[in-house]
């Protein structure tokens, strides 16, 4: 039960605020992180109810440079399936990186900057913590000499989510309420220069707010110091994210998962479907043909046992038909909740499926996500 | 009455020859909330040490083992509908199970409260 030790992980510049506000801290993506504080449940709820602020600074954030914005488009046209070209300034989108087999190297955030907010021929990325040196090295090898990526390790970046975020924020920036659900820009919190969007990975409405790593502790305390906001750990991050339905890289899919067997067909733009020109695009376009022999699903399981990472999914007669990839008692929904893998013919809401956990059979149904309603406020140009 | 603990944080509160099982209020604190637990079955048979209950928070899974030999008498019900009794009330209310100890000498080996508290410190 004991944590190992902390000693060698990086450190955010977060990292004495987390320890200070009675964080646990344990290990993720190579970082001494706080998996909670008060308790995940009570920080999931809080999020889902009011505002939680999250340290996030582990993600990668990247600056791709390209002599201009058409060329820097083309060239990230190349290694992701998205439709880049049709991002306004300072409009967000969710996309993958993708091998020559149409395998997920990763799942990022691509942001074309707003108006004045940078050089012509730069967009903002943010990957994940445990893939980041992955990731430079594969998008640096791909697009050798035709863009740049520059890893800033000198940024924090922190989440504040839920239904009140927009009311603290827009306390201190006025940019707060202007931005809609994947819209970004540059602002001031407090006097401090930072790059805020309307994004994150709750399910709820919210911000994530880029800042220098020597300001983070000065963002940090303002935003937590009001009445509305909690600190929060990984631990209600990923129970949250599980009810909206969201994948955890490296969990609900990896390098060997293209992104149609993974249920992430909206990461890939539909002008790029039928023009192609990305790595892997023979392999994913004859997916999208001719359907996946596996899917990703949400599934529901009756009762409040847990059904986590591992557990085999097999039909009535106990034939094997795939296996869990996250999983756990949800504390919004009050359900036992997965996703996981199964036959592209059962993966329709509403069918039987079973759960194998310490050998006793787990009676569920494959369920619609999210688990719970995302709440994002949408807005258009 | 008697209160001994295990390296692995359960407890053993031994009434006549019953011994009350549950995990220590530093246990529930590290866990976290508590939303599952897998009862073992009554007249299961454990020796010391063996896997005897199971006992989930949001985050992950942990095992509960028998801190003495003997029979299980009696599963705290309450658990099914209220896991989170083994947070609010670890000692008493968020017992797990009741076995019936038949080496109470096995006890010996285990920790007292002045001990458990040096070993969690």
């Amino acid at each position: 039960m004991a944590d190992g030790s902390t000693n060698d992980l990086k450190k955010t510049a977060l990292y004495d605020r987390h320890v200070a506000a009675g964080g646990r801290i344990v290990e993720f993506g190579g970082y001494a992180l706080p998996v909670q504080y008060a308790g995940i449940v009570a920080e999931h709820n809080h999020t889902r109810q009011a505002a939680s602020l999250f340290d996030v600074s582990h993600m990668g954030q990247v600056v791709v440079t390209g002599p201009d914005h058409a060329t820097t488009i083309k060239a990230l046209e190349t290694i992701t399936p998205a439709d880049l070209a049709s991002l306004a300034p300072g409009e967000m989108r969710y996309t993958v990186l993708l091998n020559a087999n149409g395998g997920i190297e990763d799942d990022l955030i691509i942001t074309r900057p707003a108006k004045g907010q940078a050089e012509d021929g730069v967009m903002l990325m943010v990957v994940n913590a445990a893939r980041k040196a992955h990731d430079l090295r594969f998008m640096q090898e791909a697009l050798e000499g035709v863009v740049r990526f520059e890893l800033r390790a000198d940024l924090s970046l922190i989440a504040l989510q839920g239904p009140r975020a927009v009311e603290v924020l827009a306390k201190h920036t006025a940019l707060a309420e202007q931005l809609g659900f994947m819209q970004a820009g540059p602002t001031e919190i407090g006097g401090i220069k930072a790059n805020i969007s309307r994004s994150g990975y709750t399910g709820e409405d919210g911000f994530e707010i880029s800042i220098a790593n020597g300001d983070a502790e000065a963002v940090f305390d303002l935003l937590v110091a009001d009445p509305l906001v909690e600190p929060a750990g990984l631990g209600a991050r990923d129970s949250l994210r599980l009810e909206a339905g969201l994948c955890l890289y490296g969990h609900d899919m990896d390098d060997t998962i293209d992104p149609v067997s993974a249920s992430l067909l909206f990461a890939i733009g539909k002008r790029r479907r039928t023009e192609g020109g990305f790595t892997g695009a023979d392999k994913v376009l004859a997916v999208i043909a001719d359907g996946p022999a596996k899917k990703r699903v949400g599934i529901q399981f009756e009762g409040r046992q847990p059904v986590r990472e591992g557990a085999e999914l097999v039909d009535a007669e106990g034939k094997s038909l795939g296996t869990v990839t996250s999983g756990t008692f949800a504390p919004t929904a009050q359900a036992s909740i997965a996703m996981g893998y199964v036959p592209a013919e059962l993966a329709t809401p509403g069918q039987p499926v079973v759960a194998m956990v310490r050998g006793k059979a787990i009676a569920g149904t494959i369920a619609k996500t999210p688990f719970v309603p995302q709440r994002y406020v949408r807005k258009t140009n | 009455m008697t209160t001994r603990y295990t390296q692995d944080h359960e407890y053993i509160r031994l009434e006549g020859n019953i011994g009350i099982v549950g995990i220590s209020n530093y246990a529930q604190e590290q866990l976290g909330d508590i939303v599952f637990v897998e009862l073992p079955a009554i007249g299961a048979t454990f020796k010391k040490g063996d896997e005897a209950a199971v006992v989930e928070s949001v985050k992950a899974a942990s095992e509960i083992y028998a801190p003495a030999s003997g029979k299980v008498v009696e599963i705290n019900d309450a658990l099914s509908d209220e896991p989170g009794l083994i947070n609010s009330d670890p000692a008493n209310g968020g017992w797990i199970f009741k076995i019936e100890v038949s080496d109470s000498g096995e006890l010996d080996s285990l920790m007292d409260e002045a001990a458990y508290a040096d070993h969690t410190a």
